[in-house]
């Protein structure tokens, strides 16, 4: 007979408690896993936000009909002599129809609006030096704008960078709930076996061994519990409906590639969480058990 | 190996004992005997430590008792074994895992053939897989017998480790308890029976001491 398997058992199997350890690791590890594919997507989004509009640019002509012709040349000639400009395209009518459909509707009336005059710009290497640029196009074309999409760039990025601050504090709390519910369970489990305690003191078991045999018991049923919520949570991810690039926020929630690997951890968190309080909360319950 | 100098205890309304001082000395075997009511079991209980005195010193294997922590006593109960008139066990285990439940507790190795030697001395051989609710008072006392003895302690303290058995059993397990003796365990009996008092002596040599009118006396030259 070898002590290991019986050092398991000391304890009694029974106990509602328990079962809420499992219960409640697999509800806040199910939130953690959307909690961590929120925080991951929205640091990817505004990575690519921030990447994308900060080497595209716009220019934006508005002039009299007779002179916008004239200007659009003007602008592109500036464009083309510009270091830091790699490619200037005047947006076609249709393009811009595009952009203001879902604003505006279908079978828009384009010539009877006084639209302005759009011109994609393609920067590399750091952009221009935007001050002068804008200067020589006051001088050469008055109706012309040059922007950079700073003003849309910094919100974007702000919001997506306090979505990630906000997923990470979710992290954080479903964390600290999980602890408090361990540590409320080892508490009751201890109260309800002061009978096995005693035995065991008399027997002459120190309060590690009596510790570990009742956080054994919790922090599996947690790893257990977590593991189901964990798998549940990445299922649930891969089931979400892919609502292609008509919304591509939402196109963007989830794990890519090797992140799939991240919610993974959660579980093994979960067990050192579920360890850390249940073994804290245990001596302290020992203490006052004579 | 376990010395009350000058020991009283009170129970809230007065004092149970008074000015208590014995010395259990390695190989020495006592039983303790007095009317019910007069302290034995606390007073066993303040030789394993699960009670502290109200005064006077106690002594556990050269620590004094009232420094000790808790992890100090575990080690002090590893080498004193224990019989408690309650026979508390944990029922979710069988009758054998709880006998070797001190070598458990400590992490010492168990040898099956060992287990199942004191398993037969004891009669319990047939009832290793029972629960402990299912057995009767004098099984319960074998097994508690067995699992205070399966460490080989240099200190046997028991209650009352007979009051549920039958003569022989009883004449069974005081012979256990007195090869024991003479291998270098003390021994201290609490017990109300003469007749085992009268059998041991005249297999070994006994001290009876007897708890009455608060004190502590010398008593059984008369057995």
């Amino acid at each position: 007979m070898s002590t290991g398997p019986i050092a398991d058992l000391v304890v009694p199997k029974a106990g509602q408690n328990v079962w809420l350890v499992s219960l409640s690791a697999a509800a806040m590890a199910f939130l953690a896993v959307f909690a961590l594919a929120l925080s991951m997507s929205s640091a990817r989004l505004a990575d690519s936000w921030a990447q994308a509009l900060s080497e595209t640019a716009t220019v934006r002509i508005a002039a009299q009909p007779d002179e916008i012709e004239a200007q659009t040349a003007q602008v592109l000639e500036v464009l083309r002599t510009t270091p830091g400009i790699a490619a200037a395209t005047v947006m076609a009518q249709s393009d811009q129809a595009a952009l203001l459909e879902p604003w505006l509707g279908p079978d828009l009336p384009l010539d009877m609006l006084p639209l302005p005059r759009l011109i994609e710009v393609t920067e590399f290497g750091g952009g221009p030096d935007r001050q002068g640029l804008r200067l020589r196009l006051a001088a050469e074309a008055p109706g012309a704008v040059y922007d950079d999409h700073t003003r849309w760039r910094r919100p974007l990025v702000q919001a997506a960078s306090r979505l990630q601050s906000f997923a990470l504090l979710s992290l954080v709390l479903i964390g600290g709930v999980m602890s408090a519910i361990v540590t409320l369970a080892a508490s009751v489990a201890l109260s309800a076996n002061r009978q096995v305690i005693r035995v065991l003191r008399l027997v002459g078991a120190r309060d590690r061994f009596i510790a570990r045999a009742f956080v054994r018991r919790i922090s599996r049923r947690a790893l257990a519990g977590a593991a189901g919520g964990t798998a549940l949570g990445m299922a649930a991810l891969l089931a979400l409906p892919d609502p292609g690039s008509a919304v591509p926020v939402l196109a963007g929630i989830g794990f890519h590639g090797l992140s799939w690997l991240w919610p993974l951890s959660i579980p093994a968190l979960t067990f050192v969480l579920a360890w850390a309080s249940s073994m804290a909360t245990a001596f302290h319950v020992l203490r006052g058990v004579t | 190996m376990i010395s009350l100098e000058g020991v009283s205890h009170d129970y809230g309304g007065g004092a149970l004992f008074r000015d208590v001082t014995v010395q259990l000395e390695p190989g020495s075997f006592y039983f303790l005997t007095g009317p019910s009511g007069a302290g034995k079991s606390t007073f066993m209980k303040i030789c394993y430590g699960e009670l502290k005195p109200s005064t006077g010193t106690v002594t556990l294997l050269k620590r004094d008792l009232a420094s000790m922590t808790r992890d100090d006593l575990a080690q002090a109960r590893e080498r004193i074994g224990v019989v408690h008139q309650d026979c508390s066990f944990l029922d979710h285990l069988t009758l054998e895992q709880n006998v070797a439940l001190p070598l458990t507790a400590t992490g010492r190795p168990i040898s099956d053939s060992d287990l199942e030697d004191l398993m037969g001395w004891v009669g319990l051989t047939d009832r290793a897989d029972a629960k402990p609710p299912t057995l009767s008072g004098g099984e319960r006392q074998r097994a508690a017998l067995a699992r205070a003895i399966v460490a080989g302690p240099s200190v046997l303290l028991a209650d009352e480790p007979t009051g549920n058995l039958d003569w022989e059993m009883s004449q069974r397990l005081l012979m256990l308890m007195i090869e024991l003796n003479r291998m270098g365990t003390a021994v201290l009996i609490a017990t109300h029976d003469l007749n085992l008092i009268r059998f041991a002596k005249a297999q070994v040599q006994a001290r009876v001491i007897r708890i009455a009118g608060r004190t502590l006396q010398l008593a059984g030259a008369e057995l």
